[in-house]
C-alpha cells in the first residue's frame, strides 16, 4: 500500500516535470520569436529588453534557461510580470487559488450530493415518470451554457428580483475571504456554486443512473436477490457501490480541470478573481510569465486530482489493490 | 415439500410471445435430489428462477402453481418471498466468477446474508461465515474470510457461493449448473461436496445440468426437458437403464462409453432445438427424432405418474 502510494507520487513528479518541459519549450524555444520580447510585452524599451534577457538567462544554453525559470517559479518565487510593470507573478497566482478552490469545492459538494441523489432515485424508479422527469431535467441542466445561466442568475438575483424576500440576502458580486467574513464568503458564493454545479448535476445524475442500471444486470445482483436482501440494500450496497468507481473517475477529471482554470466563465460572470480569470486576463495582454505559472499550476491540480482519484480507487476497488 | 404444477413462463417480446416453460410439473420430497437435464434453452433455468421468484423481467408472465411446504409462491408479495429466499430456499449459480460482488470480502458477503435473515450479532455472523468456509473445505478459513472474490480460483469461489447458500440452513437448495464453468477435477470435488452437505444438512436439492455424467453421480430422481416441456421423468436408474423418450436415449448415446471400444465418432443429435417463438405443431423433438412416425404431428402429452415419457412410441 505504502509502496503503491510512493510509486504514484513518483509518477506524479515525473508527469509534472514533463509538463513543465513541454510548456517551457512551447513558450521559450519556439523558433522565430524572441522570448525576451514576448516577456517584456509590447512597446518595451531596449533597456527593459536587456534586463529581461539577463534576468531569464536568455544568453545562456536552453537548459540553464529552463532551470532559471523553474527556480523563479518554485524556489525564489520572484518571477516578475513586465507587462504589468514589476507585478510579482507567484503571489498573484497564489492569491487567486483560494477563490477558485472555494468556488469549485463548494460546487463539487453540491454536484456530488445532487448527482448521487438524482442518479439513485432515477435508477430506483427506472422507467417511471419520476425517472423520465429527472432525466429531462438533467438534460436541460447539461444544455444550459454556464455563461448564460450565470447572467440569468445575476439578472434575477442582483437586479429584477433582488428586492423581493427571496433574493434580498444575495450580496453584490465579488469575493470575500473565508477567514475575514465567513458568512459573507458563503453568501457571495451560493449563486456561483449553484450556477457551476447545475451542468455537473445533470451530467453526473445521468451517468450514474446508466451505470447503476448496467450494474443491476450483473450476475452478482441476482446472487444478492437470491440471498433475500431488500431491493434498497441491493441498490445501495451492491449496484451503487460498484458504480461509484466510474463516478469517481469522472469526478477526478472534472474537478482537476475546473480547479486548473476551467471555471473561467463562472469566475468572469460573477466577478471572482480566480485562476481562470487571471489566466484569461494574462492571455489578453500576452503576459507570458503569468501564463507560464498558471499553466504549471493548472497541470499541478489536474495531476493531483488524478492521483487522488487513484488513491480513492484503491479504497473503492479491491481488484486494483493487488495488481 | 416443493410441488410445481402446470408452470408456464412466457416472455412478451417484439416478435411475439416466447413460451420458455410450458406446463411443467414436478415435485421434490424432503431431502431428495431432483435432477433436471436438458440442452441450453430448454427452460430448466427459467423454471427454477420462477421457483426462486427471481424473474424480474416486467415482460414475463408466470402462471401455474408453485407450492412450497403448502405455501403458494406464484403471486406471493415480494416482501414475503424475500423472507423465504436465502433462508428457506437458496440458490447456487452457474458461473462462480461473476456471482460474487467484486468489492466486498467473501466473509462480508456471507455475513450479509445471515444478518439479513437472523437476529445475530456481527461477530456471530462472521464466526458462522468462518465455520461455513471450513465446512466447504476452504483451507485456512479464518484468513480466507478477508479475501476478495478476485483473489480466489473458480472452484474456491463456487465453494464460497455454496457456503453462502447454506448459511441459513435452507430446506431447499436450487443448483443451476454449479459445475459447468469448472475444470473436471474441480467438478468432482464440488459434486463430492454437494453429496456431503446433503448428508449433513438434509436439504432437498434441485440440480440442473446438461451433463448426464453429473446426474449419474448424484441424482435420486430426474426429469428431462426439451423446448420448455418435460419429456420424461423417472428415477435415475430408470432413466439411465431404460430410457423411453428418444431424446433421452439420444442424450445417453452422446456420452462416450467408459469401458469397451470407443466409437470412432461420438453420436450426436442432428439439428437444433426449435425456436420457441414459433414452435412447430406436434412433438417438438420430431424433426430431430430417428423414430418419428405419422402420429408425431400431434402433440404428445406427458402422462401423470412418477415414471412417464411424452412420446407416442411409449404411450400409443
Amino acid at each position: 500500500m505504502i509502496f503503491a502510494l510512493l510509486r504514484r507520487l513518483g509518477q506524479m513528479l515525473f508527469v509534472m516535470f514533463g509538463i513543465s518541459m513541454l510548456v517551457f519549450l512551447i513558450f521559450f524555444a519556439t523558433p522565430g520569436a524572441d522570448p525576451a520580447a514576448r516577456i517584456a510585452g509590447r512597446n518595451a524599451t531596449p533597456e527593459v529588453l536587456e534586463a529581461v534577457r539577463k534576468s531569464f538567462g536568455f544568453d545562456q544554453p536552453i537548459y540553464v534557461q529552463y532551470a532559471t525559470m523553474m527556480k523563479k517559479i518554485f524556489i525564489t518565487g520572484d518571477l516578475t510580470s513586465f507587462v504589468n510593470r514589476g507585478w510579482k507573478v507567484v503571489p498573484a497566482v497564489l492569491d487567486t487559488i483560494p477563490v477558485t478552490l472555494s468556488l469549485v469545492i463548494g460546487a463539487a459538494v453540491l454536484w456530488v450530493i445532487f448527482g448521487l441523489l438524482i442518479g439513485i432515485i432515477a435508477a430506483a424508479t427506472r422507467g417511471s415518470w419520476v425517472d423520465k422527469l429527472l432525466m429531462v431535467l438533467g438534460l436541460i441542466g447539461i444544455s444550459m451554457p454556464v455563461y448564460w445561466l450565470g447572467e440569468m442568475m445575476n439578472l434575477i438575483t442582483q437586479s429584477r428580483y433582488h428586492d423581493t424576500w427571496m433574493f434580498s440576502w444575495v450580496p453584490p458580486l465579488g469575493y470575500k475571504n473565508l477567514s475575514d467574513d465567513p458568512k459573507g464568503w458563503f453568501l457571495t458564493l451560493v449563486i456561483p456554486w449553484i450556477t457551476l454545479s447545475i451542468l455537473y448535476i445533470g451530467l453526473y445524475g445521468r451517468v450514474l443512473r446508466a451505470s447503476i442500471i448496467e450494474s443491476l444486470q450483473e450476475d452478482y445482483i441476482r446472487t444478492a436477490r437470491a440471498k433475500g436482501l431488500s431491493e434498497t440494500r441491493i441498490l445501495l450496497r451492491h449496484a451503487l457501490r460498484t458504480s461509484l468507481i466510474s463516478f469517481v473517475t469522472l469526478f477526478g477529471l472534472d474537478f482537476g480541470a475546473l480547479v486548473g482554470g476551467s471555471a473561467l466563465l463562472t469566475e468572469v460572470v460573477f466577478g471572482l478573481q480566480g485562476v481562470g480569470k487571471l489566466t484569461y486576463d494574462a492571455l489578453q495582454n500576452l503576459d507570458l510569465p503569468i501564463i507560464m505559472t498558471t499553466v504549471m499550476y493548472a497541470s499541478f491540480f489536474v495531476v493531483m486530482a488524478n492521483a487522488l482519484v487513484d488513491i480513492v480507487y484503491i479504497l473503492l476497488d479491491p481488484r486494483v489493490r493487488t495488481s | 415439500m416443493l410441488k410445481v404444477t402446470g408452470l408456464n413462463v412466457s416472455f412478451r417480446t417484439e416478435q411475439g410471445l416466447v413460451r420458455a416453460v410450458e406446463n411443467v410439473s414436478f415435485d421434490v420430497a424432503e431431502g431428495e435430489l431432483m435432477g433436471i437435464v436438458g440442452e441450453s434453452g430448454s427452460g430448466k433455468t427459467v423454471s427454477l428462477l420462477a421457483v426462486m421468484g427471481l424473474i424480474t423481467d416486467p415482460n414475463a408472465i408466470i402462471t401455474g402453481s408453485i407450492a412450497y411446504r403448502g405455501r403458494e409462491l406464484v403471486g406471493l408479495p415480494s416482501k414475503e418471498m424475500r423472507k423465504l429466499r436465502g433462508r428457506e430456499i437458496a440458490m447456487i449459480f452457474q458461473d462462480p466468477m461473476t456471482a460474487l460482488t467484486p468489492v466486498y470480502t467473501i466473509g462480508w458477503q456471507i455475513a450479509e446474508q445471515i444478518l439479513a435473515h437472523e437476529k445475530v450479532s456481527k461477530q456471530a455472523a462472521w464466526q458462522r461465515a468462518i465455520d461455513l468456509l471450513a465446512e466447504v473445505n476452504i483451507p485456512n478459513p479464518g484468513e480466507a474470510v478477508h479475501r476478495y472474490p478476485h483473489q480466489l480460483s473458480g472452484g474456491m469461489r463456487q465453494r464460497v457461493v455454496i457456503a453462502m447458500a447454506l448459511s441459513c440452513n435452507p430446506a431447499l437448495l436450487v443448483a443451476d449448473e454449479p459445475t459447468t464453468a469448472l475444470d473436471v477435477t474441480v467438478q468432482a470435488q464440488i459434486l463430492d461436496l454437494v453429496a456431503k452437505l446433503r448428508r449433513n444438512h438434509g436439504s432437498a436439492i434441485v440440480f440442473i445440468t446438461h451433463d448426464m455424467g453429473v446426474m449419474a453421480e448424484i441424482a435420486d430422481r430426474m426429469m428431462v426437458m426439451y423446448a420448455g416441456r418435460v419429456v420424461e421423468r423417472g428415477s435415475k436408474e430408470e432413466l439411465f437403464l431404460s430410457p423411453r423418450h428418444p431424446y433421452t436415449q439420444a442424450l445417453l448415446d452422446s456420452i462416450p462409453p467408459l469401458v469397451g471400444a470407443r466409437p470412432r465418432r461420438l453420436r450426436t443429435i442432428p439439428g437444433t432445438p426449435p425456436n420457441l417463438l414459433n414452435r412447430p405443431a406436434g412433438c417438438a423433438f420430431a424433426p430431430r427424432c430417428p423414430q418419428r412416425f405419422e402420429k408425431c404431428s400431434a402433440d404428445p402429452q406427458l402422462p401423470a405418474g412418477a415414471r412417464a415419457a411424452a412420446c407416442f412410441r411409449v404411450n400409443p
